[in-house]
């Protein structure tokens, strides 16, 4: 089971070029739950999620899942515990949906080792969760946007990781669509007991979805706890700059940020 | 979207999985049988057709050593190493070609249009003309070129990262400079005939012999099962480097093995048989339309540029009045190819 892991960051900087993103962060990711990590612009939200899946090497400290950094560990064995999803995945051209998902399942094949009923499995397990197996023999291209999104998760899930980080994965959805995928990946999480991180912008879908809220600031971890604990007034204008209410959303009790800018505020600042 | 509307359905079964996997690899398989067997037709009627026409049973009397009058020579020595090395050299030019294209996520990004083909062709031509070196000289030549131009092209075009467009912008400018290094090369060769001087522009089997076949025949046999092993890496890293890395493939690993080996075979074929114009360019497309969307391009686009070398050649020597060299053909049919393809690509900006 996905409690069973542990993934953590220690004294983690990461950085592109001259410039360093992440400083010497440290974060036990909670297991087991949704955790959302959200932050202001350039925080170093995406460049966490990418060193903790490898993509980045750390300039200093490590990633550790299981006991082991994730860079001593062999790429398809990391891919079969660690997915990751990233912000803007290119579908070759023509490719079906069928196919594309079945990419998923690339860690678990070896160099000429043939196709499995294993494998056939987790692709049609994919599609019923993510509901596109009426897609399958769709070209990715002409899907909407949303479609798009439920076979990119589709294709995460093939991978059949009991840990799965998304890097953004509602942006350019409209709001129904961003509701949709964030349902999704509760219910993986609810009923397959998969450990979801999530990088988003929106911080009240971010508090409604969380069960553990990690705010980023200038690539250090300012606050992890619930939503409550974290979406506050204090920890919204120390991570953002911006001043706000913060009520309680009366349609699922979780707190609701309401941001108050310069021009039709009605309260005082 | 109406139909499915219709017709909800939430499940799917693993058994319908596998019958769609099934038809399309059997689609796959049977273009790849085609494609063979069309090459195999191809390179027969090249060795029995000519100014001189041969039976079959001829043919196979001198591949299997026995000595008949006049074929022995015409066949033997003339029309055997040149059907050969159009059989091998398409196979390389076209697994070399979509293996650019795959990995670098574009149409254009094939060698003979980011000067690696051009590079290998030039310091061909000056290891041949200049230095007077022989095959194997030449040859290791033209890798180094190649390789060398490869690491240039993707060093100028490194800004965080590698965008396609600038890798493929520079990569015309290097082939531009290096196409007139080698018209220079030739221009200053002692006894420049029209024969070497179209081999190393547009790409000629004109003459060849067993000597320069063998090392292409080598570098096939060592670099493609190569390539073939990196063909799943290939297309998990069709869909973003991120993602790749996600899937577990070792990008920057694949990458340098993928370009030291489609380098190699096409600076091995190149060395042989000059630059043949657009034949890497235009297999992968090819192959891409006939098998569809989805599966390992390596081996039908291996094919198909076998086959388009084969019967450009043999439609060169005795379709026209005049004998033309290979690539003139292949450049014909290419160069409409290359502008219907940008033109596609800046509608729908798709990868292959």
């Amino acid at each position: 089971m996905t409690t069973a892991h542990t993934l953590h960051a220690q004294n983690l900087t990461v950085g592109y070029g001259t410039r360093t993103v992440v400083q010497d962060l440290d974060l036990r990711v909670p297991m087991g739950g949704i955790s959302v990590i959200v932050g202001a612009n350039a925080c170093g939200k995406s460049t966490l999620l990418r060193a903790m899946s490898r993509l980045l090497a750390p300039r200093g400290g490590q990633v550790i899942l299981d006991g082991r950094a994730v860079h001593q560990t062999p790429a398809k064995e990391l891919a079969r515990t660690l997915g990751l999803l990233p912000q803007s995945p290119t579908a070759p051209e023509g490719i079906t949906v069928a196919d594309l998902v079945g990419r998923g399942r690339h860690p678990h094949q070896g160099l000429f080792s043939r196709w499995t009923p294993a494998d056939d499995q987790a692709v049609a397990d994919a599609l019923t969760a993510t509901e596109t197996a009426a897609l399958a023999d769709r070209p990715v291209d002409e899907l909407s946007g949303g479609q798009r999104q439920r076979v990119w998760i589709a294709m995460a899930l093939a991978q059949q990781t009991d840990i799965l980080l998304l890097d953004e994965p509602t942006t350019f959805l409209d709001v129904s669509h961003q509701l949709e995928v964030l349902d999704l990946l509760t219910d993986l999480n609810r009923s397959r007991g998969t450990t979801i991180v999530i990088v988003l912008h929106d911080l009240n879908l971010a508090a409604r979805y969380a069960d553990h809220l990690i705010a980023l600031t200038d690539g250090q971890v300012h606050a992890l706890g619930t939503p409550a604990e974290v979406l506050t007034e204090e920890t919204i204008r120390a991570v953002f700059g911006l001043d706000s209410r913060v009520v309680v959303d009366p349609t699922s009790n979780k707190p609701l940020m309401l941001p108050l800018g310069r021009h039709h505020t009605t309260v005082e600042r | 979207m109406t139909a499915l509307q219709a017709l909800p359905r939430t499940g799917i079964s693993a058994a319908e999985i596998a019958g769609g996997r099934r038809r399309r690899t059997a689609r796959r398989r049977l273009v790849v049988g085609i494609l063979a067997a069309l090459i195999v037709v191809a390179f027969v009627v090249s060795l029995c057709v000519g100014q001189t026409t041969y039976t079959p049973g001829d043919v196979l009397g001198v591949i299997l050593g026995r000595d008949i009058d006049g074929a022995s020579f015409t066949v033997g020595r003339l029309r055997l190493p040149r059907a050969t090395l159009a059989v091998i050299a398409g196979l390389c030019f076209g697994i070399g070609g979509v293996t650019f294209q795959t990995m670098l996520r574009n149409p254009l990004a094939s060698p003979d249009i980011i000067g690696i083909s051009a590079g290998a062709s030039a310091a061909a031509a000056f290891a041949i003309i200049t230095l007077g070196l022989g095959a194997t000289q030449v040859s290791i030549f033209a890798i180094v070129a190649g390789l060398g131009i490869a690491l240039l092209v993707y060093g100028l075009s490194f800004k965080d990262g590698v965008v396609g467009t600038r890798l493929i912008l520079i990569g015309i400018g290097i082939a531009a400079m290096l196409d007139s290094l080698t018209a220079y090369v030739l221009s200053k060769a002692a006894q420049w005939d029209l024969q070497e001087a179209s081999r190393w522009l547009t790409g000629s089997l004109n003459g060849t012999r067993w000597s320069e076949v063998v090392p292409v025949v080598i570098a096939l046999a060592v670099l493609a099962p190569v390539l073939l092993t990196q063909s799943r890496n290939l297309s998990a890293s069709q869909l973003g480097d991120d993602a790749a890395s996600a899937l577990g493939v070792r990008v920057e690993h694949t990458r340098i093995i993928v370009i030291i080996a489609a380098v190699g075979l096409i600076a091995f074929a190149t060395a042989a048989a000059g630059p043949i114009a657009f034949v890497a360019f235009l297999s992968g497309p090819i192959a891409a339309r006939i098998v569809g969307p989805g599966a390992s391009l390596l081996i039908p686009s291996a094919l198909v540029g076998s086959l388009l070398v084969v019967t450009a050649d043999f439609l060169g020597q005795y379709a026209f009045g005049v004998r033309y060299p290979v690539g003139v053909i292949t450049g014909v049919l290419g160069a409409p190819y290359l502008v219907y393809l940008i033109v596609r690509t800046n509608r729908s900006g798709g990868s292959l």
